[in-house]
């Protein structure tokens, strides 16, 4: 950093509009938010219902992710196979894909006529759409590979001889990667995972798609905010406000690993 | 046949490894050689770390060519020490029999001991950043030890030391490796640690051993350059007749030695004599004239590198150094008595 020298006004002008450009829509959320009415708009049954189905889905879908997304990671980063490439450019793609395309997407393959739905259905009667399963399936989708690209990025820059120092001492690739990797990239997981579960909270258009809009089923957060906003734009407000406050507290709870500037 | 009896063979790109080593139950084997050499490569591929292209690796009669690392009785302790950070000192080495199959309880227990032997036993719930390198380097070895193996490794065991820690470790070492049961193989670039540690030294150059023999052998008599500049000897090859060496492309070094055939002169830098005028009366067998080309101070020494009949190194004292008014273009005569020569077959 220069120090003592102005920056230029072509730079510092732009600079201070992106900045109000960010911030200025939170603050009006927070200008109009009818803080005299909140406590009555908050205690609604069916605000409590989209939020605790809203935290139980993400986790869920966290949870999913964690258990799939981790050795996936593990077999991008470290096991060198043909096509790797490709493979991480189709796991990135939901990361850049229109989530609605993702919903569609989702559809086809497990809607009850879908590609492999359709099995689920006839052989276990499994039914994914329009489901809370299904919410958590089109979250995980969409969540997964932020875990998963947050993950390997921690892995590559994890120093593999120590999974070699563990094979001379007799420990498998498995038994490596439990005892050894695993602990040592906890603290990548740990942030992928709120990254993802973040993700997951905040998803809107794969869910409508895929597991629709029913209340106390599949009607998460964002889907009441946005009917909340078609009848009452208070509680649309009310609602918002809360999602705020837990993204707030998520970055709040990540500050050490993304805001001081390395 | 027991001890280990392998051809290592691992070709990556244009480089080629291909080094044949054998050692005895007991033995310290030091490979020797300059950085890129190939040492670290034969070491992974020992360990199992980086597959054989070609070759053989038998330890004790087994064959290990196609062994997976985790199921050889090898044991490593790597040029940093890869101690797991998250674990502490007693667990980083209670790891290996864990691994093997022995209950947390018995794996402890075997660990505590190790730590003990090692006189560690006040730090082993230290995690490895609170130990000092030399505690570091008792645990990565107590570590490789818990395995029971059979072959021992060690990757420049003392390079992350500093010179003070490292005089002390090495001694430890050294007898930590002369109580070693098995074979055990270091690699590393700096000599000193080589003769001290090693019972044998096998010098590695480009991927090929180029000297093999004790350390007193390879100090007195070393066949290539590079040994000859580790060891500080002048070094030439050439054709011995009597008492004579006709140096390739040089002149006729006399030496005491009798023989005939391909041969190696060598002499210290200390046995040069160096003139400013051609010395009239010289008992000196040995008479070149030279050009200085270079000077540099080796402790209270200086050392000439001298160019001209012969490209030689004459260490002076500062003193002399100063009465010849030796500097970079200076014309002298170097002397050197056929005694301080040394001249062996090739």
């Amino acid at each position: 950093m220069i120090k003592g020298s102005r920056a230029p006004l072509p730079l510092l002008v732009p600079a201070l509009i992106g900045l109000v450009f960010l911030v200025l829509p939170l603050i009006a959320l927070l200008v109009r938010t009818p803080w005299a009415r909140l406590p009555e708009l908050l205690t609604g049954a069916e605000v409590w219902q989209a939020l605790r189905l809203s935290l139980v889905c993400a986790t869920a879908a966290t949870a999913v992710s964690l258990v799939i997304g981790v050795p996936l990671a593990w077999l991008l980063a470290r096991v060198e196979f043909p096509g790797r490439g490709l493979v991480r450019a189709l796991v990135t793609l939901p990361l850049v894909l229109p989530p609605v395309v993702g919903g569609v997407a989702l559809l086809m393959a497990l809607g009850r006529n879908g590609v492999v739905g359709r099995y689920l259905d006839d052989w276990f009667g499994v039914t994914l759409p329009f489901t809370t399963a299904g919410v958590v399936v089109a979250e995980a989708f969409v969540a997964m590979p932020f875990l998963v690209i947050s993950v390997e990025g921690t892995l590559r820059a994890a120093d593999p001889r120590f999974e070699e120092a563990a094979a001379t001492l007799g420990a498998s690739r498995f038994t490596a990667f439990r005892r050894v990797t695993l602990p040592l990239i906890a603290p990548g997981i740990a942030a992928g995972a709120v990254l993802a579960w973040a993700r997951a909270l905040g998803e809107f258009g794969a869910t409508i798609t895929f597991a629709g809009n029913f209340p106390g089923r599949t009607q998460t957060m964002p889907l009441a905010v946005y009917l909340a906003l078609q009848s009452d734009p208070d509680a649309a407000i009310a609602l918002s406000l809360v999602l705020l406050t837990v993204s707030v507290a998520v970055l709040a709870g990540l500050r050490d690993r993304w805001m001081t500037a390395s | 046949m027991t001890g280990l009896d392998a051809r290592l063979v691992v070709d990556r790109g244009a480089f080629r490894l291909d080094v044949t080593l054998t050692a005895a139950p007991g033995e310290v084997v030091a490979l020797l050689g300059p950085n890129g050499a190939g040492k670290t490569t034969a070491l992974r591929a020992l360990a199992g770390l980086t597959p054989l292209t070609e070759g053989r690796l038998l330890l004790d009669g087994e064959v290990l060519d196609r062994m997976p690392a985790e199921k050889r009785p090898v044991g490593v302790v790597f040029q940093d020490y890869l101690l797991f950070p998250h674990l502490s000192a007693l667990d980083n080495v209670a790891f290996g029999p864990r691994c093997r199959g022995a209950s947390k309880a018995e794996a402890r227990t075997q660990a505590a001991l190790w730590l003990e032997r090692m006189g560690l036993s006040a730090h082993a719930a230290a995690r490895p950043r609170r130990l000092s390198g030399g505690q570091a380097q008792r645990v990565a070895l107590a570590r490789a030890l818990a395995t029971r193996p059979r072959l021992l490794l060690l990757d420049e065991p003392l390079a992350a030391l500093d010179a003070r820690t490292r005089l002390a470790v090495r001694a430890e070492l050294r007898r930590r490796l002369a109580d070693f049961e098995a074979v055990a193989v270091l690699v590393t670039h700096d000599p000193l640690d080589a003769m001290v540690l090693a019972d044998r030294l096998v010098v590695v150059e480009e991927g090929r051993v180029v000297q093999e023999g004790t350390p007193s052998d390879i100090a007195r008599r070393p066949r290539t350059d590079y040994i000859a500049d580790l060891v500080g000897l002048n070094l030439y090859r050439g054709q011995a007749e009597g008492h004579t060496v006709r140096v390739t492309d040089g002149p006729v070094i006399t030496t005491v030695e009798d023989f005939t055939g391909d041969a190696f002169v060598a002499f210290p830098p200390v046995a040069v004599t160096v003139h400013r005028t051609r010395p009239a009366d010289t008992s000196a067998r040995n008479l070149w004239r030279c050009e200085v080309a270079g000077l540099e101070t080796h402790a209270d020494r200086i050392r000439a590198d001298l160019t001209g009949d012969l490209r030689l190194t004459a260490d002076l004292t500062a003193a002399a150094a100063a009465d010849l008014d030796l500097r970079p273009g200076a014309e002298v005569w170097a002397t050197v008595k056929a005694t301080q020569t040394h001249a062996y077959p090739a």
